[in-house]
């Protein structure tokens, strides 16, 4: 009786198997972030188109911000932009960006025509500092507590429901 | 003939997501000594290139990839070791960005698979085996008769 029923129930197990797999199919690529919980990495880097001003972590720590990691070579940048302009204008969160390999003729421009939400912009020309923070494809987004802990990181573009569900409870406690 | 030029877009399209970015310093990598080459090669070989997620870093053309091989590079010039060098990454990137997981909770299913299929297959085909030859007997029992 069992071996009769036996190929339909590995059937069933591995029609659940494919169900789990093409369910986390599409968040497959997003490597989740060993930093969440600890503090924001030490830099030293300078604000964008002003090279003698040099930021570092003690100049951004003490409110909650958004580090937004973004490129003018960033086709998604362009999309999560509107969403990120209306985070910082809805007065919610500070908004920090975080210009990533870019030539700075190409970022200011970029800002010049899709405006420019930000605080201000610190640039990593390099991209060295990117390394510390595990950015592995733009954009990417991290929250700072005000105690400057890294408390969430989004992968990919930052919409409304990510604004609603993952950032803003997050401050709100 | 679609289906092959569809195939060859496809392998090419890796390379194209990665340009974009300020090119990085295309100057080749210089060594001290051949054990550190060799160490090198081993290291970019054994981690995962995170843009294009199925080649190591040795192999991928990804910006992301030229910065780490730097890195890697820098690290080993200044006398770091290899497991120093690997845990930079791991800290970084997460357990991803190996190509050998460590073993542990989450991964002992992963490690562990292979060799429980394996197990299973074979008392599979024991099992058959033996059925087969429990019905040949029978039958040729029958036969005899």
């Amino acid at each position: 009786m069992i071996g009769r029923l036996l190929p339909i129930l590995i059937f069933v197990l591995l029609g659940v198997l494919l169900a789990v797999g093409l369910k986390i199919a599409d968040h497959k690529t997003e490597i989740p972030s060993p930093l969440i919980g600890k503090p924001l990495p030490p830099f030293e880097l300078p604000v964008l188109g002003q090279p003698d001003r040099i930021m570092t972590n003690a100049d951004l720590i003490g409110e909650p911000f958004l580090l937004n990691v973004w490129a003018s070579w960033c086709p998604t940048c362009r999309f999560e932009h509107p969403h990120i302009t209306d985070l910082a204008e809805s007065g919610k969160l500070r908004v920090i960006g975080f210009n990533y390999r870019d030539e700075l003729a190409d970022a200011q421009g970029w800002l010049r025509r899709f405006g420019d939400p930000y605080d201000l912009t610190i640039q990593d020309y390099s991209g060295r500092y990117a390394i510390d923070l595990g950015v592995y494809a733009a954009p990417e987004s991290f929250l700072v507590d005000a105690e400057g802990n890294i408390i969430y990181k989004q992968i990919g573009a930052v919409t409304p429901e990510v604004i609603e569900n993952e950032i803003l409870p997050r401050i709100s406690r | 003939m679609r289906h092959l030029f569809l195939i060859m877009i496809l392998l090419a399209s890796c390379p194209l997501f990665a340009a974009g970015p300020v090119e990085g310093d295309k100057e080749p990598l210089v060594f001290t000594s051949t054990e550190q080459e060799d160490r090198f090669k081993q290291l970019t070989v054994e981690l995962r290139c995170l843009v294009c997620q199925n080649q190591n870093l040795a192999d991928s053309d990804a910006p992301l990839a030229q910065d780490l091989r730097k890195e890697i590079h820098d690290m080993l010039v200044a006398g770091k070791g290899d497991e120093e060098i690997k845990s930079f990454m791991v800290d970084r990137y997460g357990d991803f960005v190996l190509y050998r997981p460590p073993v542990q909770g989450n991964t002992l299913a992963l490690w562990a698979m292979p060799a429980l299929f394996l197990f299973v297959g074979g008392i599979a085909v024991i099992v058959a085996v033996r059925k087969r030859n429990l019905k040949l007997a029978g039958q040729r029992q029958g036969a005899s008769k």
